[in-house]
């Protein structure tokens, strides 16, 4: 073999390779999609969405209390951590200079780093101890400390790409900066921030490490914002690693709601929200 | 003088400018807030176990609520090795799959599977655990760990019963939740090398493999090494699919197969059992050390990033 057809090779075999790695990648997602069909899909019935759960050992029941338990909490951290982030996010994109602003950036990077279950123990600190009961509104506390770094970034990030000139137009209008901002640049992002907004609401519904110690759970309905509430991701958790048969059943369908929910709102915000903008 | 500025900061007040730049300070201040309340709670919190077992925390290992001892060194053990285990599996993988994306398949077929990777990301943990549970754990403890017993059972690290659950398990399962931020975060860092230093390869006769092996990647090596600490960070910190599979028991082995405990995991199963205030205080002194580690380690990997695609956080 000459030199030269070795290096073609050579070129072919590591190309293939690396293609193999990336279908190798691709293939999980379909495993687990494959997967989670299969088993939720046997399992997934109507009471699994209107039924409480049964006591252990006990064939049947649902998990009613815990998509409702779901929804209050993400819906909590949203009212909570969304104003704060995307009002912080317009300061860093629209007042900010020198070095503060560089500050709070740094640190909200970081702070999209720790671990969700160090933010699970700031908030157990600041909304479980003072209020000495786990609860609905301290699993919200512990999902917005961990949405409002995000959203402040995602929405920095569209505030930027808003082009200078609109602004210049605005203020040569005569508009005051606050009211460009409000009636020029927050409209033209809108779309961009509302996909991030979208991706950070469903990456902390499917956290569950943070809520082990701040909703707990609950194995009925919760009247209160101030009782330990049941939430999917913690249902899954305990229901997978118990040794009934009946609770690994609940645990697939609980699964594939949570997954279907989870790629319906990354699909919708990515595909029909904001075609083209920047990913993150 | 004194007067128009007076008068300019007066308008300037009006028009609402002074006021909607001074809420919105607020709002990003909250951020600092935040930082600086969980730097507090990690480090009072932990006050009572630093005190009580100083260094000595991080070399012993028994671990027992009962009699008060605490110390956290399995936890770190096998936090460390299964992020090693992860990351020995995921880079290879994660890389190979970037430079296929961002050189070699064409941009509508890279784009579709950079979105399903993208999709990958956004699974949460709790599924991958379920899947670890169900699917991985009962395919390592038959056909795999008997066969990896086989062929290499003369190293410490194939040996002893398999249970299914343990370190391996939980390495791989890190592995498969990794690799989509290796492979988005070195693909965006392959992609902003200009093409001249691709064409100047390719006119120099280099294959498109020499030219991407032996000058695109090592131009975007940082943002590549930054993609792997990142992905470490993540590994470290992962709580629930490794809390599931990991078979939550406190020992040191050299063997893969057996069972284990991680940080993050001991914090999830013990914290809302701790009754004593000095077994909460241990907890949160874990919780503090794998906060300083994931912070030291996010550090490091955004500068590196930063310094390739231009994209981390001194630029918007």
């Amino acid at each position: 073999m000459t030199r030269h057809q070795w290096r073609k090779l050579v070129n072919a075999v590591m190309f293939s390779i690396t293609a193999a790695c990336a279908a190798a990648a691709v293939c999980v997602l379909f495993w687990i999609l494959g997967f989670l069909l299969w088993n939720g899909g046997k399992s997934l019935n109507l009471s699994f969405f209107t039924q409480l759960p049964k006591p252990p050992g006990e064939v049947g029941g649902g998990m009613a209390n815990a998509i409702v338990g779901s929804a209050q909490i993400v819906l909590i951290a949203s009212l909570m951590g969304i104003p704060i982030g995307f009002l912080g996010g317009i300061y860093l994109a629209e007042f900010g200079t020198g070095a503060f602003p560089f500050f709070v950036r740094y640190t909200a990077d970081l702070l999209n780093g720790v671990p969700s279950i160090v933010m699970g123990i700031f908030a157990y600190a600041v909304a479980v101890r003072p209020m000495h009961r786990f609860s609905a509104l301290a699993g919200g506390v512990a999902l917005s400390v961990i949405l409002i770094p995000t959203t402040i970034r995602t929405t920095e990030q569209f505030l930027r790409a808003v082009p200078q000139m609109l602004r210049e137009g605005a203020l040569a209008l005569g508009a005051s900066k606050w009211k460009s901002i409000a009636t020029v640049v927050v409209p033209a992002a809108v779309r961009g921030v509302a996909t991030g907004i979208i991706l950070g609401i469903a990456r902390i519904a499917g956290e569950s490490a943070p809520l082990l110690f701040t909703s707990f759970s609950n194995q009925y309905w919760s009247t209160s914002l101030n009782q330990p509430t049941a939430s999917l991701p913690v249902m899954i958790f305990t229901y997978a690693i118990s040794p009934y048969a009946d609770w690994h059943r609940q645990a697939w369908a609980a699964g594939l709601v949570l997954l279907a929910l989870m790629l319906l709102l990354n699909i919708s915000a990515r595909l029909v929200l904001s075609p083209g903008a920047p990913r993150n | 003088m004194a007067a128009t500025t007076q008068k300019t900061f007066l308008n300037r007040l009006r028009n609402g400018d002074e006021v909607a730049h001074l809420i919105t300070l607020m709002f990003a201040a909250s951020i600092l807030l935040i930082a600086g309340l969980l730097v507090l709670e990690l480090f009072g919190s932990s006050t009572e176990a630093r005190h009580k077992f100083g260094w000595n925390f991080f070399f012993t290992s028994k671990w027992d609520p009962v009699a008060g001892q605490f110390g956290a060194l399995p936890f770190i053990y096998g936090t460390v090795v299964t992020s090693a285990v992860a990351l020995m599996i995921a880079v290879p993988l994660g890389i190979g799959a970037a430079i296929f994306l961002a050189e070699l398949a064409p941009p509508r077929i890279s784009d579709a599977l950079t979105f399903i990777i993208e999709l990958l990301a956004a699974v949460p943990s709790v599924i991958y655990g379920l899947l670890a549970v169900f699917a991985l754990v009962p395919l390592l403890r038959d056909p795999i760990q008997p066969f990896l017993k086989s062929i290499l059972g003369f190293l410490p690290f194939f040996q002893g019963p398999s249970y299914g659950v343990g370190f391996l398990a939980a390495g791989l399962i890190l592995a498969l939740m990794v690799i989509p931020f290796i492979i988005s975060i070195s693909r965006e860092s392959l992609l902003s090398v200009p093409n001249d230093q691709r064409e100047a390869a390719l006119a120099l006769g280099a294959t498109r493999w020499e030219s991407t092996w032996h000058v695109v990647v090592p131009y975007a090596r940082l943002g590549i090494i930054g993609s792997i600490f990142l992905a470490l960070a993540r590994a470290l910190g992962e709580t629930m699919a490794v809390t599931m599979v990991i078979g939550n028991t406190p020992q040191i082995a050299a063997s893969l197969f057996a069972t284990g405990y991680t940080i993050p995991a001991v914090i999830a199963n013990e914290f809302t059992e701790a009754t004593e205030n000095l077994h909460l205080s241990a907890l949160v002194e874990l919780g503090l050390v794998l906060f300083l580690l994931t912070i030291i380690i996010n550090a490091l990997a955004r500068l590196m990033v930063l310094a390739t695609t231009r994209r981390g956080t001194a630029q918007s």
